[in-house]
Protein backbone atom coordinates (compact mmCIF):
# COMPACT_ATOMS: atom_id res chain seq x y z
CA UNK A 1 0.00 0.00 0.00
CA UNK A 2 1.57 3.30 -1.12
CA UNK A 3 0.76 6.82 -2.55
CA UNK A 4 0.32 5.27 -6.08
CA UNK A 5 -1.69 2.31 -5.83
CA UNK A 6 -4.31 4.56 -3.09
CA UNK A 7 -4.04 6.73 -5.56
CA UNK A 8 -5.40 4.44 -8.39
CA UNK A 9 -8.03 3.62 -6.05
CA UNK A 10 -9.41 7.01 -5.23
CA UNK A 11 -11.52 7.43 -8.23
CA UNK A 12 -14.08 4.66 -8.07
CA UNK A 13 -14.01 5.40 -4.27
CA UNK A 14 -15.45 8.62 -5.27
CA UNK A 15 -17.86 7.29 -7.39
CA UNK A 16 -19.04 4.61 -5.76
CA UNK A 17 -19.59 6.83 -2.33
CA UNK A 18 -20.96 9.50 -4.53
CA UNK A 19 -23.50 6.71 -5.66
CA UNK A 20 -24.21 6.06 -2.28
CA UNK A 21 -24.60 9.02 -0.31
CA UNK A 22 -25.96 11.44 -3.88
CA UNK A 23 -24.24 14.37 -1.78
CA UNK A 24 -20.74 15.54 -3.09
CA UNK A 25 -19.57 17.23 -0.07
CA UNK A 26 -20.85 13.86 2.14
CA UNK A 27 -19.17 11.68 0.05
CA UNK A 28 -15.81 12.89 -0.63
CA UNK A 29 -15.84 13.12 3.49
CA UNK A 30 -16.41 9.92 3.60
CA UNK A 31 -13.49 8.78 1.66
CA UNK A 32 -11.69 11.41 3.59
CA UNK A 33 -12.63 9.28 6.60
CA UNK A 34 -11.97 6.10 4.45
CA UNK A 35 -8.30 7.08 3.24
CA UNK A 36 -8.18 8.07 7.27
CA UNK A 37 -8.89 4.89 8.73
CA UNK A 38 -7.09 2.95 6.28
CA UNK A 39 -3.87 4.33 7.33
CA UNK A 40 -4.26 4.02 11.20
CA UNK A 41 -4.79 0.36 10.32
CA UNK A 42 -2.43 -0.24 7.19
CA UNK A 43 -0.49 -2.64 9.54
CA UNK A 44 -3.43 -5.09 9.24
CA UNK A 45 -3.54 -5.28 5.69
CA UNK A 46 -1.81 -8.18 4.00
CA UNK A 47 0.50 -6.95 0.93
CA UNK A 48 -0.82 -8.83 -2.55
CA UNK A 49 -4.32 -9.01 -0.68
CA UNK A 50 -6.93 -6.65 -2.45
CA UNK A 51 -6.48 -3.20 -2.16
CA UNK A 52 -9.64 -2.16 -3.31
CA UNK A 53 -12.00 -4.89 -1.84
CA UNK A 54 -10.46 -3.53 1.90
CA UNK A 55 -10.88 0.00 1.16
CA UNK A 56 -14.39 -0.46 0.38
CA UNK A 57 -14.66 -2.65 3.31
CA UNK A 58 -13.14 0.11 5.42
CA UNK A 59 -15.86 2.36 3.55
CA UNK A 60 -18.98 0.15 4.62
CA UNK A 61 -17.96 -0.42 7.89
CA UNK A 62 -17.48 3.74 8.44
CA UNK A 63 -21.15 3.83 7.06
CA UNK A 64 -22.42 1.26 8.85
CA UNK A 65 -21.26 2.98 12.32
CA UNK A 66 -22.59 6.66 11.24
CA UNK A 67 -25.85 4.74 10.19
CA UNK A 68 -25.54 3.66 13.57
CA UNK A 69 -24.98 6.70 15.37
CA UNK A 70 -27.22 8.77 13.33
CA UNK A 71 -24.71 11.00 11.63
CA UNK A 72 -26.50 10.24 8.32
CA UNK A 73 -30.30 11.28 7.72
CA UNK A 74 -31.95 7.86 6.53
CA UNK A 75 -35.14 6.39 6.13
CA UNK A 76 -34.09 2.79 7.72
CA UNK A 77 -35.97 0.54 6.33
CA UNK A 78 -35.95 -3.08 7.34
CA UNK A 79 -34.97 -5.47 4.58
CA UNK A 80 -37.81 -7.51 5.27
CA UNK A 81 -40.42 -4.47 5.15
CA UNK A 82 -39.86 -4.36 1.34
CA UNK A 83 -43.67 -5.21 0.61
CA UNK A 84 -44.87 -2.34 3.03
CA UNK A 85 -45.80 0.97 1.65
CA UNK A 86 -43.14 3.27 2.32
CA UNK A 87 -45.23 6.70 0.60
CA UNK A 88 -47.59 5.48 -1.93
CA UNK A 89 -48.29 9.19 -3.25
CA UNK A 90 -49.43 10.08 -6.20
CA UNK A 91 -46.01 11.26 -7.56
CA UNK A 92 -45.10 7.23 -7.28
CA UNK A 93 -48.11 6.03 -9.07
CA UNK A 94 -48.08 8.91 -11.89
CA UNK A 95 -44.25 9.72 -12.95
CA UNK A 96 -41.41 7.33 -14.45
CA UNK A 97 -38.68 8.35 -11.89
CA UNK A 98 -35.01 8.90 -13.11
CA UNK A 99 -32.64 6.56 -11.89
CA UNK A 100 -30.79 8.58 -9.42
CA UNK A 101 -34.22 9.81 -7.29
CA UNK A 102 -35.42 5.51 -7.31
CA UNK A 103 -31.80 4.77 -6.03
CA UNK A 104 -32.35 6.92 -2.95
CA UNK A 105 -35.71 4.97 -2.57
CA UNK A 106 -33.88 1.77 -2.08
CA UNK A 107 -32.87 0.45 1.01
CA UNK A 108 -29.34 1.22 2.40
CA UNK A 109 -28.00 -2.87 1.73
CA UNK A 110 -30.06 -3.28 -1.16
CA UNK A 111 -28.18 0.37 -2.70
CA UNK A 112 -25.21 -0.64 -1.54
CA UNK A 113 -24.69 -4.18 -3.04
CA UNK A 114 -26.33 -3.38 -6.03
CA UNK A 115 -23.51 -0.17 -6.36
CA UNK A 116 -20.77 -2.62 -5.97
CA UNK A 117 -21.79 -5.04 -8.38
CA UNK A 118 -23.37 -2.99 -11.10
CA UNK A 119 -21.49 0.66 -10.87
CA UNK A 120 -18.20 -1.36 -9.47
CA UNK A 121 -18.21 -3.97 -11.19
CA UNK A 122 -17.52 -6.46 -8.39
CA UNK A 123 -17.93 -10.18 -8.44
CA UNK A 124 -20.37 -11.29 -6.39
CA UNK A 125 -17.82 -13.29 -4.43
CA UNK A 126 -15.78 -9.78 -3.93
CA UNK A 127 -19.28 -7.80 -2.62
CA UNK A 128 -19.28 -11.17 -0.08
CA UNK A 129 -16.27 -10.07 1.16
CA UNK A 130 -16.06 -6.85 1.22
CA UNK A 131 -19.41 -6.15 2.76
CA UNK A 132 -18.68 -9.16 5.13
CA UNK A 133 -21.87 -10.85 4.13
CA UNK A 134 -22.59 -14.47 2.59
CA UNK A 135 -22.72 -14.63 -1.08
CA UNK A 136 -26.30 -15.72 -0.11
CA UNK A 137 -27.51 -12.87 0.80
CA UNK A 138 -25.30 -10.53 -2.03
CA UNK A 139 -28.11 -12.17 -4.22
CA UNK A 140 -31.23 -12.49 -2.31
CA UNK A 141 -30.22 -8.28 -1.92
CA UNK A 142 -29.33 -7.81 -5.34
CA UNK A 143 -32.62 -9.45 -6.40
CA UNK A 144 -34.81 -7.30 -4.19
CA UNK A 145 -32.83 -3.97 -5.00
CA UNK A 146 -32.85 -4.68 -9.01
CA UNK A 147 -36.51 -5.38 -8.83
CA UNK A 148 -37.36 -3.01 -6.66
CA UNK A 149 -35.65 0.14 -8.99
CA UNK A 150 -37.10 -1.07 -11.65
CA UNK A 151 -40.61 -0.90 -9.73
CA UNK A 152 -40.13 2.49 -8.73
CA UNK A 153 -38.57 3.38 -11.95
CA UNK A 154 -42.01 2.39 -14.17
CA UNK A 155 -43.80 4.23 -11.60
CA UNK A 156 -45.40 1.22 -10.29
CA UNK A 157 -46.78 1.36 -6.57
CA UNK A 158 -44.42 -0.11 -4.48
CA UNK A 159 -46.78 -1.68 -2.64
CA UNK A 160 -46.57 -4.19 -5.36
CA UNK A 161 -45.41 -7.88 -4.21
CA UNK A 162 -41.73 -7.62 -4.84
CA UNK A 163 -41.17 -11.08 -4.57
CA UNK A 164 -40.44 -12.60 -8.11
CA UNK A 165 -41.19 -16.48 -7.74
CA UNK A 166 -41.08 -19.17 -9.90
CA UNK B 1 -37.99 -24.21 -11.74
CA UNK B 2 -37.91 -23.90 -15.59
CA UNK B 3 -36.91 -26.84 -17.77
CA UNK B 4 -33.54 -25.81 -17.84
CA UNK B 5 -33.44 -25.24 -14.51
CA UNK B 6 -32.32 -21.86 -14.61
CA UNK B 7 -32.30 -20.13 -11.08
CA UNK B 8 -32.91 -16.19 -10.09
CA UNK B 9 -28.77 -15.90 -9.89
CA UNK B 10 -28.16 -17.55 -13.28
CA UNK B 11 -30.45 -14.39 -14.35
CA UNK B 12 -28.66 -12.06 -12.39
CA UNK B 13 -25.04 -13.24 -13.31
CA UNK B 14 -26.84 -13.06 -16.96
CA UNK B 15 -27.06 -9.79 -16.11
CA UNK B 16 -23.95 -8.91 -15.35
CA UNK B 17 -21.92 -11.17 -17.90
CA UNK B 18 -21.01 -13.44 -14.78
CA UNK B 19 -22.03 -17.01 -16.43
CA UNK B 20 -19.86 -19.05 -18.75
CA UNK B 21 -20.55 -19.68 -22.39
CA UNK B 22 -22.37 -22.74 -21.60
CA UNK B 23 -24.80 -21.32 -19.87
CA UNK B 24 -25.34 -18.42 -20.46
CA UNK B 25 -26.87 -20.06 -23.49
CA UNK B 26 -29.05 -21.70 -21.87
CA UNK B 27 -30.62 -18.30 -20.37
CA UNK B 28 -31.03 -17.17 -23.71
CA UNK B 29 -32.95 -20.32 -24.41
CA UNK B 30 -35.18 -19.81 -21.67
CA UNK B 31 -35.94 -16.23 -21.90
CA UNK B 32 -36.89 -16.98 -25.46
CA UNK B 33 -39.46 -18.37 -23.83
CA UNK B 34 -40.62 -16.79 -20.96
CA UNK B 35 -40.97 -12.61 -21.97
CA UNK B 36 -41.27 -11.88 -18.51
CA UNK B 37 -37.95 -12.75 -17.28
CA UNK B 38 -36.64 -11.34 -20.38
CA UNK B 39 -38.20 -8.40 -19.60
CA UNK B 40 -36.53 -8.09 -16.39
CA UNK B 41 -33.62 -8.79 -17.08
CA UNK B 42 -33.44 -6.15 -19.91
CA UNK B 43 -34.40 -3.74 -17.53
CA UNK B 44 -31.77 -4.92 -15.27
CA UNK B 45 -29.07 -4.31 -17.57
CA UNK B 46 -30.85 -1.10 -18.54
CA UNK B 47 -30.67 -0.09 -14.86
CA UNK B 48 -26.47 -0.95 -15.29
CA UNK B 49 -25.85 1.00 -18.17
CA UNK B 50 -28.06 4.26 -16.28
CA UNK B 51 -25.86 4.06 -13.30
CA UNK B 52 -22.75 4.02 -14.78
CA UNK B 53 -23.74 6.71 -17.60
CA UNK B 54 -24.97 8.70 -14.33
CA UNK B 55 -21.85 8.13 -12.01
CA UNK B 56 -19.16 7.73 -14.52
CA UNK B 57 -18.45 10.80 -14.78
CA UNK B 58 -17.22 11.02 -11.32
CA UNK B 59 -14.01 8.98 -12.12
CA UNK B 60 -12.92 12.12 -14.11
CA UNK B 61 -13.36 14.92 -11.85
CA UNK B 62 -9.97 16.12 -10.46
CA UNK B 63 -9.10 14.74 -7.00
CA UNK B 64 -9.75 17.66 -4.31
CA UNK B 65 -6.38 18.38 -2.80
CA UNK B 66 -7.81 17.20 0.77
CA UNK B 67 -8.10 13.69 -0.67
CA UNK B 68 -4.92 13.74 -2.87
CA UNK B 69 -2.96 14.45 0.56
CA UNK B 70 -4.44 11.44 2.09
CA UNK B 71 -2.57 9.03 -0.85
CA UNK B 72 0.49 10.21 1.41
CA UNK B 73 0.53 8.30 4.72
CA UNK B 74 0.14 10.58 7.50
CA UNK B 75 2.99 11.07 10.23
CA UNK B 76 0.52 9.68 12.99
CA UNK B 77 -0.78 6.71 11.60
CA UNK B 78 -0.04 3.72 13.27
CA UNK B 79 2.57 1.84 11.28
CA UNK B 80 3.43 -1.17 12.67
CA UNK B 81 6.75 -2.75 13.64
CA UNK B 82 7.97 -1.36 10.12
CA UNK B 83 9.07 2.09 10.07
CA UNK B 84 8.03 3.56 6.85
CA UNK B 85 10.71 5.26 5.07
CA UNK B 86 9.22 8.49 4.25
CA UNK B 87 7.58 10.94 6.15
CA UNK B 88 8.32 9.91 9.78
CA UNK B 89 10.24 11.33 12.56
CA UNK B 90 13.69 9.79 10.71
CA UNK B 91 12.36 11.90 7.57
CA UNK B 92 12.35 15.04 9.84
CA UNK B 93 15.81 14.80 11.07
CA UNK B 94 17.05 14.75 7.91
CA UNK B 95 14.66 17.12 7.03
CA UNK B 96 16.54 19.50 9.53
CA UNK B 97 20.03 18.46 8.45
CA UNK B 98 19.65 20.48 5.39
CA UNK B 99 17.73 18.41 2.91
CA UNK B 100 14.10 19.00 2.57
CA UNK B 101 11.57 16.53 2.10
CA UNK B 102 8.75 17.98 -0.26
CA UNK B 103 5.84 16.24 -0.46
CA UNK B 104 3.82 18.41 -2.69
CA UNK B 105 0.26 16.95 -4.08
CA UNK B 106 1.30 13.01 -3.28
CA UNK B 107 4.43 13.02 -4.98
CA UNK B 108 7.55 12.35 -2.76
CA UNK B 109 10.39 14.47 -3.96
CA UNK B 110 13.97 15.11 -2.42
CA UNK B 111 14.52 18.79 -2.71
CA UNK B 112 18.24 19.74 -1.82
CA UNK B 113 18.19 23.39 -0.60
CA UNK B 114 21.61 24.63 0.24
CA UNK B 115 21.11 27.73 2.35
CA UNK B 116 19.33 26.02 5.04
CA UNK B 117 22.12 23.89 7.14
CA UNK B 118 20.53 22.39 10.72
CA UNK B 119 23.54 20.72 11.26
CA UNK B 120 23.61 19.43 14.92
CA UNK B 121 21.06 16.52 15.96
CA UNK B 122 17.96 16.85 17.26
CA UNK B 123 16.07 17.03 20.30
CA UNK B 124 13.59 14.35 20.18
CA UNK B 125 10.88 17.14 19.54
CA UNK B 126 11.51 19.78 16.91
CA UNK B 127 11.15 22.97 18.68
CA UNK B 128 8.48 25.15 17.27
CA UNK B 129 10.37 28.19 15.48
CA UNK B 130 12.44 25.47 13.84
CA UNK B 131 9.77 23.51 12.74
CA UNK B 132 7.66 26.36 11.51
CA UNK B 133 10.78 27.87 10.07
CA UNK B 134 11.39 25.08 7.89
CA UNK B 135 7.57 24.42 6.73
CA UNK B 136 8.35 27.96 5.80
CA UNK B 137 11.36 27.55 3.61
CA UNK B 138 9.81 24.18 2.23
CA UNK B 139 6.38 25.50 0.87
CA UNK B 140 6.89 29.23 0.50
CA UNK B 141 8.62 29.24 -2.59
CA UNK B 142 6.38 27.01 -4.16
CA UNK B 143 4.97 28.82 -6.97
CA UNK B 144 2.75 26.43 -8.63
CA UNK B 145 1.18 24.40 -5.41
CA UNK B 146 1.94 26.16 -2.22
CA UNK B 147 -1.38 25.41 -0.48
CA UNK B 148 -3.09 22.69 -0.26
CA UNK B 149 -6.62 24.44 -0.17
CA UNK B 150 -6.91 28.25 -1.56
CA UNK B 151 -8.11 30.92 -0.27
CA UNK B 152 -11.19 30.86 -2.43
CA UNK B 153 -12.38 28.07 -0.56
CA UNK B 154 -11.59 29.41 2.74
CA UNK B 155 -14.65 28.01 4.62
CA UNK B 156 -13.78 24.43 3.72
CA UNK B 157 -10.12 25.12 4.47
CA UNK B 158 -11.41 25.99 7.77
CA UNK B 159 -13.57 22.93 8.24
CA UNK B 160 -10.79 20.70 7.18
CA UNK B 161 -7.93 22.13 8.87
CA UNK B 162 -10.36 22.35 12.36
CA UNK B 163 -11.20 18.96 12.09
CA UNK B 164 -7.93 17.67 11.56
CA UNK B 165 -7.08 19.28 14.19
CA UNK B 166 -9.48 18.68 16.24
CA UNK B 167 -9.99 22.45 17.30
CA UNK B 168 -11.31 25.20 15.34
CA UNK B 169 -8.95 27.46 13.96
CA UNK B 170 -9.00 30.30 11.33
CA UNK B 171 -6.57 32.34 9.62
CA UNK B 172 -6.73 35.76 10.67
CA UNK B 173 -7.16 38.42 8.30
CA UNK B 174 -3.95 40.78 7.30
CA UNK B 175 -5.43 42.54 4.75
CA UNK B 176 -5.05 45.72 6.79
CA UNK B 177 -1.42 45.09 6.57
CA UNK B 178 -0.71 44.34 3.00
CA UNK B 179 -0.93 40.40 3.15
CA UNK B 180 -3.61 38.69 1.44
CA UNK B 181 -4.57 35.02 2.77
CA UNK B 182 -3.17 32.55 -0.15
CA UNK B 183 -4.73 29.03 1.19
CA UNK B 184 -3.23 26.50 4.36
CA UNK B 185 -2.26 23.25 4.37
CA UNK B 186 -2.02 20.22 7.05
CA UNK B 187 1.60 19.30 8.02
CA UNK B 188 2.96 16.64 10.57
CA UNK B 189 4.29 17.91 13.67
CA UNK B 190 6.16 16.23 16.24
CA UNK B 191 3.30 13.74 17.38
CA UNK B 192 0.54 15.15 14.97
CA UNK B 193 -0.62 17.20 12.75
CA UNK B 194 -0.40 21.14 12.15
CA UNK B 195 -1.73 23.78 10.11
CA UNK B 196 0.06 26.29 8.02
CA UNK B 197 -1.60 29.77 6.58
CA UNK B 198 -0.04 31.29 4.27
CA UNK B 199 -0.03 34.96 3.28
CA UNK B 200 1.58 37.09 0.48
CA UNK B 201 1.75 40.74 -0.14
CA UNK B 202 1.65 42.42 -3.19
CA UNK B 203 5.37 42.31 -4.37
CA UNK B 204 4.92 38.40 -4.00
CA UNK B 205 6.53 37.91 -0.40
CA UNK B 206 5.11 35.02 1.55
CA UNK B 207 4.64 34.93 5.16
CA UNK B 208 3.25 31.79 6.65
CA UNK B 209 1.47 31.56 9.86
CA UNK B 210 2.12 27.99 11.97
CA UNK B 211 -0.04 26.80 14.21
CA UNK B 212 -0.16 23.55 16.41
CA UNK B 213 -2.19 22.26 19.33
CA UNK B 214 1.17 20.51 20.57
CA UNK B 215 1.90 23.24 22.60
CA UNK B 216 -1.19 22.45 24.74
CA UNK B 217 -0.43 22.18 28.51
CA UNK B 218 2.44 24.39 28.47
CA UNK B 219 2.96 27.42 30.24
CA UNK B 220 1.67 30.70 27.85
CA UNK B 221 4.53 32.99 27.03
CA UNK B 222 4.68 36.35 25.60
CA UNK B 223 6.59 36.82 21.92
CA UNK B 224 9.27 35.16 21.23
CA UNK B 225 11.77 36.02 18.24
CA UNK B 226 14.44 33.68 16.88
CA UNK B 227 16.05 33.52 13.51
CA UNK B 228 16.32 30.40 11.20
CA UNK B 229 18.87 31.09 8.62
CA UNK B 230 17.47 33.84 6.56
CA UNK B 231 13.54 33.17 7.83
CA UNK B 232 12.39 35.33 10.80
CA UNK B 233 9.82 33.86 13.27
CA UNK B 234 8.17 35.39 16.12
CA UNK B 235 6.89 32.58 18.24
CA UNK B 236 4.35 32.70 21.58
CA UNK B 237 2.06 29.55 23.15
CA UNK B 238 -1.27 30.61 24.37
CA UNK B 239 -4.22 28.55 25.00
CA UNK B 240 -3.77 25.13 23.64
CA UNK B 241 -2.42 26.61 20.55
CA UNK B 242 1.07 27.59 19.81
CA UNK B 243 2.13 29.74 16.81
CA UNK B 244 4.60 30.92 15.00
CA UNK B 245 4.89 33.19 12.34
CA UNK B 246 7.40 32.94 9.37
CA UNK B 247 8.81 34.92 6.90
CA UNK B 248 12.11 36.54 5.57
CA UNK B 249 11.34 40.02 6.16
CA UNK B 250 12.46 42.39 8.66
CA UNK B 251 12.34 41.79 12.47
CA UNK B 252 10.29 45.03 12.60
CA UNK B 253 7.94 44.39 9.91
CA UNK B 254 7.26 40.99 11.09
CA UNK B 255 6.52 41.92 14.50
CA UNK B 256 3.73 44.41 13.06
CA UNK B 257 2.15 41.40 11.69
CA UNK B 258 2.36 38.98 14.72
CA UNK B 259 0.89 41.87 17.02
CA UNK B 260 -1.78 41.78 14.19
CA UNK B 261 -1.79 38.34 14.73
CA UNK B 262 -1.88 37.81 18.60
CA UNK B 263 -4.65 40.86 18.77
CA UNK B 264 -7.20 39.12 16.26
CA UNK B 265 -6.60 35.68 17.87
CA UNK B 266 -7.30 37.40 21.60
CA UNK B 267 -10.43 38.87 20.34
CA UNK B 268 -11.73 35.27 19.34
Amino acid sequence: MDSRTILAELPRLRRYARAMLGDRAAADDLVQDTLERAWSRFSQWRPGSDLRAWLFGIMHNLRVDQLRRGVVATHSLDEEADDVPTRATQTDRLEVMDIESALRQLPDEQREVLLCVALEEMSYAEVAAALGIPVGTVMSRLSRGRERLRQIMEGRPSTANLRVVR
Amino acid sequence: MSPLNITEDDLHAYVDGALPAERRAEVDAYLAEYPEDAERVEAYRAQNRALKALFDPVLDEPLPEHLHALTVQPLNATVGPKKRPFLNFLALQRLAAGVLVAMVGGIGGWLAHGQYQGGEQLARAVPLPHQAAVAHVVYSPDARRPVEVAADQEEALVKWLSKRLGTPVKPPKLGALGYELVGGRLLPGNAGPVAQFMYQDATGQRMTLYVTTESAGKPETGFRFAREGEINVFYWVEGKFGYALSAAIAKGELAKVATAVYDQLDVK
